[in-house]
């Protein structure tokens, strides 16, 4: 059984943000997005509700990651909204940003540890840089948070010594050091072997209960994710393709979902890309 | 054919007002990205052990190839000197020229070339690495602007580690030369020391000297943090990031130097 510690973020944050409790955690509406003129998101909308997980899947490249900077404010669509805990976020100013920011936690793709510094100091991090704690305390919370992901006997290690596993859990356990009321995981699964794969599957899911927050996983892991999310939307080519519950997506008969659940090679999402045809091609030279 | 030179000058053209353009807006960026940097400065002194760490790693860690190559530096101008020197009868003068050479010159100028290849490759290559593995993104997301927790600090530490370099490389190189002239050649020890000590003024040779070391400084640290910032985020992206700085850097101190010397000659303090 997880040990998860459960500190209040207000005991944490020396600054407090202007949240509206009864908001959707998050909401997409109708949200576009193109980088120069390569459109990548087209008309996005979506809701996550307090306290629950919801996985965007879709293919590499389908626009999932871009849909997670949106929300943390790195980027701005071009049209639409992006609302997080009722705030408009391309609207807010870099402080306000901020401190929103400091209510929420993400678990970058590779864990993104400060390879400069040990295990402990990556996760005592945001509490030295937000927080007035002592260092006894921020000392105690730290080898909690460790604890919950079962690497309290790392602490010493330095990011380089972990495995991409170990790298990961320490990652969650940095996005969950102030107790973030949303946490964004980016591909959290990626590169991890089976018993990795299932414990971070399971620590997402206990410690989003645990600590009551909202969590969004950007993946293409459909197995793992269907295990512990509770709600579901595809993403391809930019646009939302398909949704539901977990139990909704196993049964659906929707070609596109079926193909990513089924893992076929070829379907709507098609195995080549586009080209002119492979007669033409081939001939070319002959002509 | 005249389409085809046509279109061959106006590719060329294109391409030319391309990369002119660029070079204008990137530079333009470096200077925006020198007043955030300031900006964030503040912020990045009230934790002073942050530029501390960075002094440790610009300067400390330099220490070793500066104070190397002052020493042969120095003992090579002194040979050389000695030998131009000697065809006049003015060897004795050997301890001046090995010392404003290398305070009005050579300290701040070697020290400058050395620091923007030790020390600005290294900052360049570990800014460019912790943008590719998103740990300047996970800052972002964290609250905490990597401009005050990361670049303004490295900056400062370069800023503040660079004269205090030149003035070490000028020290070991004097030193060099008086192994040289003295232990070696010959020249009278007292000459050698009191020629210098009455031709060298701390106004202005050395000022001189410490306002070139303290102009190479910034310069080299923003290039190095501002290539580093703006690399793109894959192994070639830093590879090219890295080299740049090294190669912008080098170009940049000779080309202030001869700007910088100009306006103390008009000054009339050289």
């Amino acid at each position: 059984m997880l040990a998860v510690p459960n500190a209040s973020s207000s005991n944490l944050l020396t600054e407090t943000c202007h949240l509206d409790p009864a908001a959707a955690a998050i909401e997409l509406d109708d949200v576009s997005f193109a980088y120069d003129r390569r459109p990548v998101l087209q008309g996005i909308t979506m809701k996550v509700p307090p306290g629950k997980i919801v996985a965007i899947m879709g293919g590499s490249g389908c626009g999932k990651t871009t849909i997670l900077r949106l929300i943390g404010g790195q980027i701005k669509p071009h049209s639409g909204k992006v609302l997080v805990a009722g705030q408009s976020v391309p609207d807010l100013e870099p402080e306000a940003l901020y401190a929103l920011r400091r209510k929420c936690g993400m678990l970058f793709q590779f864990g993104a540890l400060f390879t400069d510094m040990s295990v402990f100091e990556n996760i005592a991090f945001p509490m030295r840089e937000h927080t007035q704690l002592p260092q006894e305390l921020i000392r105690d919370l730290v080898l909690m948070k460790l604890h919950a992901v079962g690497l309290r006997g790392a602490a010493d290690l330095m990011p380089a010594e972990l495995s991409g596993g170990m790298a990961r859990r320490v990652a969650l356990a940095r996005a969950i050091a102030l107790d973030p009321m949303l946490v964004m995981y980016d591909e959290p699964f990626a590169g991890l072997d089976p018993i990795s794969l299932g414990v971070v599957g399971q620590l997402i899911r206990r410690l989003n209960d645990a600590l009551g927050t909202t969590s969004v996983v950007v993946t293409h892991d459909v197995y793992e994710s269907l295990k512990i999310v509770d709600y579901l939307y595809f993403v391809s080519e930019g646009r939302i393709v398909a949704q539901g519950t977990p139990d909704a997506v196993r049964e659906s008969k929707d070609a596109f979902v079926r193909q990513f659940v089924d893992g076929e090679a070829d379907g709507p999402v098609p195995f080549h890309y586009p080209a002119q045809s492979y007669r033409k091609d081939l001939f070319a030279d002959v002509q | 054919m005249s389409s085809d030179v046509l279109n061959g000058t106006a590719r060329i053209l294109r391409r030319l007002g391309g990369a002119v353009t660029g070079g204008i807006s990137r530079l333009g960026f470096a200077a925006r990205f020198l007043v955030a940097i300031v900006w964030h400065s503040p912020q990045a002194f009230r934790r002073f052990r942050l530029t501390m760490r960075e002094i440790y790693f610009s300067g400390v860690l330099s220490l070793v190839i500066i104070l190397l190559s002052g020493l042969f530096v120095g003992m090579v101008l002194s040979l050389q000197g000695y030998e131009t020197l000697k065809r006049y009868g003015a060897d004795e003068q050997l301890g001046i020229l090995v010392a404003l050479s290398l305070v009005r010159e050579l300290g701040p100028v070697m020290a400058g070339l050395l620091f923007a290849s030790r020390a600005g490759s290294a900052i360049t290559a570990e800014i460019g690495l912790m943008k590719t593995t998103e740990q300047l993104s996970a800052m972002e997301m964290m609250a905490v602007d990597p401009l005050a927790r990361v670049i303004a600090p490295r900056f400062w530490g370069g800023v503040i580690s660079m004269p205090l370099l030149a003035a070490l490389f000028s020290a070991f190189g004097i030193f060099g030369g008086y192994l040289v002239g003295v232990r070696l050649i010959g020249i009278d020890n007292g000459a050698f020391w009191g020629q210098m000590q009455a031709a060298v003024d701390f106004w202005p040779d050395i000022t001189d000297g410490i306002i070139k070391s303290l102009v190479f400084g910034v310069a080299v640290s923003l290039i190095a943090v501002f290539e580093g910032y703006d690399a793109k985020p894959t192994a070639e992206g830093v590879s090219a990031a890295t080299t740049r700085t090294v190669v912008i850097s080098s170009l940049a101190i000779l080309a202030l130097d001869f700007v910088m010397t100009v306006f103390m000659f008009r000054a009339g303090n050289v």
